[in-house]
């Protein structure tokens, strides 16, 4: 049509044919974008706003800059040479004295963290600071307490005087400011997330590994069995999936405890004595167990979506050119059936190292991964700022993770079932 | 792919001892669900086969953990614990039913938005999308319980069915994607020629296609909620008790049997729950002129 007319085509109503397309595209744009709206935003509210909130909290520390403004202002000006002046000592005595008591006792858990000690000085100073009427103060305070004269304590604060800390990181693995604010590793009884994380990887990796061993040959099965046969062994994948997770922890427990099911199979058959029953419940092995049964669907899921796309004709022909079974499968097969071992593989890790109910009520002490310590400093040290460092590095490497699997599997080809 | 007939002895070894390993892994993947049917049927306190158990002695079998969930126990202080397990059973379905609703409603409609091709940055919208299904339900948790109690959703039904909401809507938009795959999109110019508005499209054309997509993320959105714990615990109060809170509860403190009858009727469920899935899942593959797996 252009070789016939000059100009560009027009519609029906005089406009360019291209203005009016690109019209239509981007009412149909805003249409897709305004259908998806509603959702994004409610996750939005309900997810990503909650997560990035607590996230802040593991780099927070202005909760003290607010019950010690002026000390931390007049701290600033002290050479850390000597014990600091009397005005310090003063704004000191007035803020611990005016402060209200939780405002204190929150502060002074915060003060603990850089130097233990702080606490108990300063439960007793608020009491005692009330009988003190007028200065010199720094006589008085040293009256009450000599930890007032250490300079340690003094030094200390230097590590809490900005509203910004990477302290609860360092905590995170193990490492942490000593008073004058340079890194140092924990002390040797207090190291255990370096320990915690290695042993989430591990435990991760193993759970990935076992899946992979139990849920490739199954995969493989159900790919090549007639479908009447293979829709019904789908049932024995998809119920697990199905089943609630604490009830499957529940069978586990009967399972596997002292008196449970494998120990008296063992028992009764005469394989082990009455009193060698093995220890399978609280301790890492039975973690591992437990994840990798809870997760094995995840990996057959994608395998098994996978291997039913590959034509049963490329083995036939490296067989018939003369290949030996193994042979062929290995040449052959597995290197089609990889998109489906890396995906399977991928999703299983991704939800094995967040895992958190499982190692709670199987895993005893010698099972717990990060997630339970996450949990633990969440409801019962309050140690908000460690908790919110720790769930960020977990989150940090997630979101690695899940970037790779987006980009190797896309995310749209996950599959329920 | 079975055994040619030309096999040789090698072969039907191999063969023979893979079916085996199969066999091994089905019972590793089922065993477990279902040794504790007939465990919660026992007399015994304990979770343990018994050897008059295990002999058919009538004594050692009993409905008596069943009679005490559902509240009809006779000894003193345990009609406290059974009607816990009834409060939980109803406070699991007001919030799992309305968070399915919610759920649902949301993510159908993003997924019909997600499926456009005109879908600016689809790849990353559909990965936040996805993100709750993704991210540990700890870290979700914490950050819910900080944010929540800062604008006084904690220890609310409102906080909890919106938490659930989220943990719901990517199972709901990845069924219901899956469903729009291959969806033919001239039906909907066909009925909008024919006059019908969008509404009347969307409801008479587009909706009874994808309602199997549609009803199955419904269901998985719901048995998330219905299974979900650790929101609850911390997003919730003490008196929200839901059935896997109180399981948890159970589990650490107080080890009774209850624990199992509740167990097997959730299995139940989670059986009706599956066989439904299927059914539709085969209905819409059917409906979109699909062939079925293999």
């Amino acid at each position: 049509m252009n070789e016939t007319t000059a100009g560009p085509i027009l519609t029906t109503e005089g406009i360019p044919l291209k203005v009016s397309l690109q019209k239509a595209e981007r009412r149909n744009k805003i249409r897709a974008i305004l259908l998806v709206a509603p959702l994004l935003l409610f996750i939005l509210f309900t997810f990503l706003i909650p997560i990035g909130d607590m996230l802040m909290r593991s780099v927070d520390d202005s909760h003290i800059n607010t019950v010690f403004p002026k000390t931390f202002k007049e701290y600033k000006k002290w050479d850390r040479q000597d014990l600091p002046s009397e005005e310090l000592y003063k704004t000191m005595f007035f803020e611990v004295k005016d402060s209200e008591g939780y405002a204190i006792g929150k502060a002074s858990t915060r003060m603990n963290y850089a130097k233990s000690g702080w606490k108990s000085l300063l439960k007793k100073s608020k009491r005692k600071f009330k009988k003190i009427e007028e200065g010199p103060y720094k006589e008085q305070m040293i009256a009450i307490d000599k930890k007032w004269a250490d300079m340690e304590y003094w030094k200390a604060i230097g590590v809490m005087v900005d509203a910004r800390t990477a302290g609860y990181y360092l905590n995170a693995v193990d490492l942490k400011y000593n008073v004058d604010k340079e890194v140092v590793r924990q002390k040797e009884n207090r190291r255990i997330y370096n320990h915690t994380w290695f042993k989430t990887f591990k435990v991760s990796v193993l759970v990935m590994v076992f899946c992979l061993m139990l849920g490739y040959p199954i995969a493989y099965l159900l790919s090549t069995l007639p479908l009447k046969y293979s829709n019904l062994l789908m049932i024995c994948v998809l119920l697990p999936f199905w089943t609630s997770l604490l009830v499957r922890t529940v069978a586990w427990m009967v399972m596997l405890q002292q008196k449970g099911v494998f120990n008296n199979l063992l028992v009764m058959s005469n394989i082990i004595a009455d009193e060698n029953r093995f220890k399978l419940m609280y301790n890492e092995t039975a973690t591992i167990i437990v994840m990798t049964q809870i997760l094995l669907p995840f990996m057959v899921l994608p395998l098994y979506s996978v291997m039913r796309t590959i034509s049963p004709n490329y083995m036939r022909a490296a067989l018939n050119l003369g290949a030996a079974p193994l042979h062929a499968f290995w040449k052959i097969y597995m290197p089609n059936s990889v998109p489906g071992i890396s995906a399977g593989c991928m999703l299983v890790f991704i939800l094995a190292i967040g895992y958190y109910i499982t190692p709670e009520l199987v895993g005893g002490k010698d099972g717990q991964m990060i997630g339970n310590w996450i949990a633990y400093h969440l409801k019962t040290t309050l140690n908000w700022g460690l908790c919110a460092a720790l769930g960020a590095i977990l989150l940090g490497v997630m979101t690695v993770l899940y970037w790779v699997y987006n980009k190797l599997v896309g995310i749209e080809n996950i599959k329920l079932g | 792919m079975a055994l040619p007939s030309y096999a040789t002895t090698g072969e039907k070894i191999g063969w023979y001892g893979f079916l085996t390993y199969c066999g091994l892994v089905f019972f590793f993947l089922i065993a477990p669900i279902f040794i504790i049917l007939p465990l919660s049927f026992s007399a015994s306190p304990f979770f343990e086969f018994t050897r008059e158990f295990m002999n058919l002695e009538p004594e050692a079998w009993s409905l008596r953990w069943y009679r005490q969930m559902v509240g009809i126990a006779s000894v003193g202080d345990t009609t406290v614990v059974s009607n816990k397990w009834m409060l939980g059973t109803r406070n699991s379905f007001i919030i799992g039913i309305s968070a399915t609703f919610l759920a649902t409603a949301l993510g159908t409609v993003a997924a019909l938005g997600l499926s456009r091709p005109n879908m600016p940055f689809k790849g990353t919208i559909m990965a936040i999308l996805i993100s709750p299904m993704i991210v540990p339900l700890i870290i979700t948790s914490a950050g819910m319980f900080f944010f929540y109690s800062k604008i006084g959703l904690t220890h609310t039904y409102l906080g909890l069915i919106l938490a659930h909401t989220a943990l719901g809507t990517p199972f709901v938009v990845i069924t219901v994607t899956a469903t729009l795959t291959g969806f033919d999109t001239n039906l909907i110019r066909a009925s909008q020629s024919l006059g019908a508005d969008t509404m009347r499209t969307f409801f008479k054309v587009i909706m009874p296609l994808i309602l199997p997509g549609v009803i199955s993320g419904a269901l998985f959105a719901f048995i998330t909620s219905f299974d979900e714990v650790v929101v609850v615990m911390f997003v919730g109060s003490v008196e929200q008790i839901t059935i896997p809170k109180q399981m948890w509860a159970g589990l650490r403190q107080e080890t009774s049997p209850v624990i199992l009858c509740m167990a097997t009727c959730l299995v139940a469920l989670s059986i009706a729950l599956l066989t439904t899935v299927e059914l539709l899942r085969r209905r819409s593959e059917r409906l979109r002129g699909i062939k079925l797996r293999n």
